[in-house]
């Protein structure tokens, strides 16, 4: 384990907010491509 | 062949379609090797660990002003050439653009309470960015606002060109205020100041990482908005007939 | 463009709202404040530039929405578009209508509210020179974010959403200018840089809210 120093949690914090949100913005785009992907696919091959 | 071709939406699907994984590829490995490099450097003899902030900050506030300057870029395509992708590229920016802005103003705040002795200072940069989050969210929410498809491209193209002055006029505004309040405050965090080797590296990966991410995030919402303007479109032929 | 003019201000007069709402809501403001910091005559000297130059702002704010919503409601605004007067020339009349309806009372008894919050005696007349300057362009920021959200339902929130960030350059500089009025330094420099926003906004504001319209109505 590396030395964080008396700082560990400001900067294990700040990495985990970022991370936490930037897998927030993926997930959410990832999921509405597959949402729109899907629902197109249905419509297409219905009709 | 020119870059108009990628207009067409059924181009732009199958070019970025076969695009995508590799960028995303490439933003994954940039990333996580950036972050992990960078969080692996030595500490500072001044700021100790939290050096290792810097990696997460500065590729996301670069991110964030280079995501509305990319929003302003497309909006003046779609006013000018009409181009439908270009607008859903701008509108799909924009929530990847809040979120590095948020990325940025968080880590800042994290970094400044242990550095500075406080959360928030009323520094001419941070204050800039927060305006730049406001301007985020104001567009964001015109878009949702606005029923049909064209007329909220337009509305948000015309907002976006105005935010944009705007937003720059409010840089040097704020610029201008705070130096009215106390003179010479050395709170700057530029990037490559002094920056020795060892830091430079890594932030460099970690730039290129986020640069990838946002490209790959913003053809990923390009394209999941294209497939529902398409079904839209078949939706409201179908009620037609 | 006097006939629109003269409409629009007979209107706001008669309907009654639109004219003493927003004073009475800048004095209400300016009471409350005292109440929310302590009534110390020095705290409150010390940030009566800002309360006043922001409570001008917000008052401002209120009667946007009203500024197209009712031409818009009942047609009146189609027909405007469809007049030979270019829609350009229409908003800027607007604009100048909730200016002279909202902006320039404001401007009138502002010093009345210095009063109160224990404005330095200095700053008052940079304190109506300021906003003079100042409050012009808070009207035609707010015509262009008004003629965004007309044609929106619940477009009043949004309309604050998006103008409010406009409307930081203005805040900034008018604010400085009464700050530095009241302590005694030259306000000159942010005097002039409040004087180019609100002359370039006046300028080129009117051809993007027209294009917004143009939008709205098509």
């Amino acid at each position: 384990m590396i030395e964080l120093g008396k700082y560990a949690g400001t900067v294990l914090g700040a990495y985990g907010i970022s991370l936490l949100l930037l897998l927030g913005i993926v997930g959410q785009s990832l999921r509405a491509n597959a949402r729109a992907r899907r629902e197109l696919e249905e419509h297409e091959g219905r009709g | 062949m020119s870059i108009w071709e990628y207009a067409n939406p059924v181009k732009f699907m199958r070019a970025s379609g076969a695009v995508l994984p590799w960028v995303a590829g490439g933003a994954v490995v940039c990333c996580v090797a950036g972050l992990a490099w960078g969080f692996l450097t030595p500490q500072d003899y001044r700021q100790g660990a939290t050096v290792k902030i810097i990696f997460l900050h500065v590729p996301a506030a670069l991110m964030a002003i280079n995501g509305w300057l990319m929003m302003l870029v497309m909006s003046l395509i779609w006013l000018v050439r009409r181009h439908h992708v270009s607008a859903l590229a701008a509108k799909a920016a924009a929530p990847v653009g809040a979120v590095m802005t948020l990325i940025a103003l968080i880590t800042g705040a994290i970094w400044g309470q242990p550095m500075w002795g406080t959360w928030w200072e009323w520094d001419p940069r941070l204050t800039s960015f927060l305006i730049l989050f406001l301007f985020y969210l104001g567009y964001i929410a015109l878009w949702a606002a606005v029923e049909d498809a064209d007329s909220a491209a337009d509305l948000t193209g015309v907002l976006c060109l105005v935010g944009s002055v705007f937003a720059l006029l409010s840089r040097y505004a704020v610029n201008f205020w705070n130096q009215g309040l106390h003179q010479g405050a050395s709170l700057s965090v530029a990037p490559g100041e002094r920056m020795s080797a060892v830091y430079k590296y890594p932030l460099y990966l970690s730039m290129l990482g986020f640069f990838l991410l946002f490209l790959a995030l913003v053809l990923l919402r390009t394209r999941t908005e294209i497939r529902r303007r398409r079904l839209a479109a078949l939706l409201a032929r179908e009620n037609r007939a | 463009m006097k006939a629109l003019l003269w409409r629009d201000l007979r209107l706001a007069v008669r309907a009654g709202g639109g004219f003493g709402l927003a004073l009475a809501f800048f004095l209400i403001l300016c009471t409350l404040v005292p109440f929310g910091v302590g009534p110390e005559g020095g705290t409150l000297a010390r940030i009566a530039p800002g309360i006043l130059w922001v409570g001008a702002l917000l008052s401002c704010l209120l009667s946007l929405d009203r500024i197209f919503a009712l031409d818009h409601e009942d047609g009146s605004l189609d027909l405007l578009a469809t007049a030979p007067l270019p829609l350009e020339g229409v908003v800027a009349i607007k604009a100048l209508a909730h200016w002279l309806v909202t902006g320039l009372p404001l401007v009138i008894f502002a010093p009345v509210l210095g009063l109160l919050l224990h404005l330095p005696g200095p700053a008052y007349p940079w304190l109506v020179l300021s906003l003079a300057l100042g409050t012009p362009a808070l009207s035609v920021l707010g015509a262009f974010g008004a003629a965004v959200t007309v044609g929106l339902r619940r477009g009043g929130l949004l309309l604050s959403l998006l103008v409010l960030p406009l409307y930081v350059p203005t805040l900034i500089f008018g604010a400085e200018a009464v700050r530095r009025g009241a302590i005694g330094a030259d306000p000159g420099t942010p005097l002039l840089f409040l004087a180019a926003i609100t002359l370039a906004v006046l300028a080129l504001m009117p051809f993007a809210s027209a294009a917004a319209l143009r939008v709205n109505l098509r």
